[in-house]
């Protein structure tokens, strides 16, 4: 009995991923949990495992091609078998339009990343609201507010909900004013013209001089991300100095004792120091989502990871404050190594309640970093330096200083609360001991 | 014609009088309907003027009551029998259902079933959980039985008139609560208010109210205080469960785009069920809400009278069902 292979969904906001290659062909032998395929979503290189054995019969799409979740990529059964016929199409396809039909809407979410060889077609504004997948087309809205929306061509992300928790209503739709239409001059046909919310700057440079390079999936996602963080999210900052020296003798004497496949980083003690201090604060590991606060029980800190051909992404040290150092140390190795090359798992991305971003390897004095809505803030750690200190006995001496500083999401807290997390930030790196209780 | 304000008991005893004085072949009969004048009093004086013969005092015995009206009708009369509260109705349950609602089809028509079961309803008088029910709904779930519950007394007169001149067998309904209840009633005795057809109550534009019985009474007051805050409700009275008649209820809801039915039932398997899932059916386009039920609580009835009126639907509680979904 031929059975389908459908697309799973690789991560939690996944809608879809490009298919980069088939690793296995029609005719192949497979265990449930062969690697069939890898495809490229929004933020990383995800291989997708079949879910049952037997004898691919079928594989649909070639690389390159945009596979929409829950769509059917194949087919298998017994050697022999023919795939069946293809009306037999899974429900759930039906829903959806198809990924060829896909690329020239407008609506999709996946269309931001999705519309770089779309016709020209006018900027999308920003979505007023996040979609989720718990509703039809991620949008909570009312069966007579879709259709009237539907009949006037209202695109219902633009709209926003009135209603019981925020259900998108008759009202809202006929009390809808569209945004003003762009002024003419559609983008040349061969512009690339990446759908994220920003601006054009008119024609597209061309010529010898300049090279023009495609906007990834990854890089436009983090575009549509900061922007919506920039423009959204009222920052405050708080800088505070702190004295490394025990941090860094630390660290010596535990990688003394230790393999080197186990050493410690400085930035492991970080993670490890800025999610004990979150255990006092939890407001500030709490998302923001307009009319609620959704304080999270455990505390997992993204770690911001630059990525060797650019761009970053942001693996999750889970339960950080109920982990020893040196399983820290350990997972962060391996999540790490695999962000670097691409092979990143899709619960290594999930669950961050709180992130922090190093560049002490590149020596800065400190930086500002912008928070990766809807998380409440991101600690910026900046270079640790010898630098002239007053010691106890009033004479000068050499020290060693890190500069961090915290942006804090004002929505969600407030500068004393970011200041005594500084504070309680500060006393931990200072006295590290702790960090090994 | 000339009105008159009159109680819906009252609206009741001139409909009976009148089609008793039209038509010698519609008598009545049940537990001291006769010297007694009946439980509710519907029947007061009829044992003076019509005598034995058409006002008979039964034995207490639900299904002997209603399976001899069954025999009655099939053999060409019109009895009129009342069962003192439908509680006791479930007794019958199978000379209604078995027989009176299946006769005309079974015997291919050769014989009619042009009976009446008239039976009080309707609950928060601390008559307890076996003696406080309203199960309708339940009557109405089977096909060859129609099912009325007047809201008011011009209603009740015009809706028992049309029952008795019916060739099928009727379950009619009286809540017990709106029997002292006066309004306005036709004098003409051919005023009828045809089996199946729902009334518009109230007119508005921001929430279909759906009512019956004393659900009606309910939705006014709401809609009433719902006014105060600048919140137009439309309210239907359903009158009857069957026929349903949902032509008003669909024709408001194109305007309204919600819907809140008010029921004094048990909200299980219930009128509300029904009425919602007619509306999701048919007027899917047209919903901007999720269709709210305010019902009686899924409990027997306590028989303390605060806590049973905390069980009980009221005007309040539709009002709170309105806001939900405005």
């Amino acid at each position: 009995m031929a059975r389908e292979i459908l697309m799973p969904q690789l991560g939690a906001d996944m809608t879809e991923g490009t298919l980069l290659n088939w690793l296995k062909q029609p005719g192949d032998q497979v265990q449930p949990g062969d690697i069939i395929a890898e495809v490229e979503s929004d933020k990383a290189t995800i291989e997708v495992p079949v879910e049952s054995g037997g004898t691919i019969l079928e594989l649909k799409g070639q690389p390159g091609d945009a596979l929409t979740v829950g769509s059917v990529i194949g087919t298998i059964g017994e050697a022999g078998e023919s795939a069946p016929a293809p009306a037999k199409a899974a429900p759930v396809e039906a829903a959806q339009p198809a990924p060829a039909a896909e690329k020239q809407t407008n609506g999709a979410a996946t269309a931001e990343a999705e519309a770089v060889d779309a016709p020209p077609a006018p900027p999308t504004p920003e979505p007023v609201a996040e979609a989720n997948g718990d509703y039809p087309d991620g949008i909570k809205a009312s069966p007579i507010a879709r259709r009237i929306a539907a009949e006037r061509g209202i695109d219902l992300r633009q709209v926003r909900g009135s209603g019981p928790a925020g259900r998108i209503v008759k009202s809202d739709i006929e009390g809808y004013v569209a945004p003003p239409a762009p002024k003419s001059a559609p983008a040349p046909q061969a512009t690339p013209a990446p759908a994220i919310a920003g601006q054009t700057w008119g024609t597209l440079p061309q010529g010898p001089d300049v090279e023009i390079i495609d906007v990834t999936r990854l890089r436009s996602r983090i575009a549509t991300r900061m922007i919506q963080s920039k423009q959204q999210v009222p920052h405050f900052y708080v800088t505070s100095a702190m004295d490394t020296q025990a941090l860094l003798a630390l660290r010596v004497e535990l990688n003394n004792e230790l393999p080197d496949d186990q050493k410690i980083t400085v930035n492991d003690l970080i993670i490890k120091a800025a999610g004990l201090t979150l255990v006092d604060f939890p407001n500030l590991n709490t998302h923001f989502y307009g009319d609620k606060l959704v304080r999270y029980k455990r505390i997992n800190i993204g770690i911001a990871v630059a990525l060797p051909n650019g761009g970053l992404m942001n693996v999750v040290a889970k339960d950080v404050d109920k982990t020893s150092i040196g399983v820290i140390a350990r997972r962060n190795k391996e999540m790490i190594g695999r962000a670097r090359e691409g092979k990143v798992k899709p619960e290594d991305l999930e669950g961050s309640t709180f992130t922090v971003s190093n560049l002490g390897a590149y020596d800065v004095e400190h930086f500002l970093a912008i928070i990766n809505p809807p998380e409440a803030a991101i600690l910026a750690v900046g270079t640790a330096k010898k630098i002239p200190v007053v010691l106890a006995d009033g004479t000068l001496g050499v020290g060693n200083q890190m500069k961090v500083t915290i942006s804090v999401d004002h929505r969600v807290s407030d500068g004393a609360e970011g200041a005594q997390y500084m504070q309680k930030f500060k006393a931990l790196i200072e006295n590290p001991m702790r960090l090994l209780i | 014609m000339a009105e008159r304000n009159m109680s819906m008991r009252d609206a009741l005893r001139i409909a009976l009088h009148e089609e008793m004085e039209r038509d010698d072949t519609v008598f009545v009969m049940g537990e001291e309907v006769a010297y007694w004048h009946g439980t509710h009093k519907v029947t007061r004086e009829f044992i003076n003027e019509y005598g034995e013969s058409r006002v008979k005092d039964t034995p207490i015995s639900e299904m002997a009551i209603a399976g001899a009206a069954v025999g009655a009708a099939m053999a060409g009369l019109r009895p009129v029998a009342e069962i003192m509260t439908i509680n006791f109705a479930f007794l019958a349950f199978d000379a209604i259902i078995n027989h009176a609602a299946k006769i005309r089809y079974m015997f291919d028509g050769q014989f009619k079933v042009p009976m009446v079961v008239r039976s009080a309803t309707g609950w928060g008088m601390q008559a307890t959980a076996s003696h406080s029910q309203t199960p309708e709904p339940i009557f109405a779930h089977f096909p060859g039985v129609y099912v009325g519950c007047p809201s008011n007394a011009r209603d009740a007169k015009g809706m028992l008139k049309a029952a008795i001149r019916d060739d099928n067998p009727v379950l009619f309904t009286e809540v017990i609560a709106l029997y002292p209840k006066p309004s306005p009633v036709p004098d003409d005795p051919d005023f009828i208010i045809p089996i199946g057809k729902s009334d518009l109550k109230r007119e508005g534009d921001h929430v279909t109210l759906v009512a019956y019985g004393r659900g009606v009474e309910w939705a006014l007051q709401a809609a009433d205080q719902l006014e105060k805050d600048g919140v137009r409700a439309e309210v239907v009275d359903m009158r009857w469960l069957r026929p349903l008649d949902m032509s008003l209820v669909f024709e408001s809801f194109k305007k309204t785009n919600r819907c809140v039915v008010v029921e004094e039932s048990l909200p299980h398997f219930s009128f509300g069920s029904e009425i919602a899932a007619q509306i999701q059916e048919q007027m899917f386009d047209y919903m901007d809400a999720p269709i709210k039920r305010v019902s009686a609580l899924d409990v027997p009835l306590p028989f303390a009278h605060d806590i049973e009126l905390m069980a009980l639907p009221n005007a309040q509680k539709v009002v709170d069902a309105v806001k939900e979904i405005l």
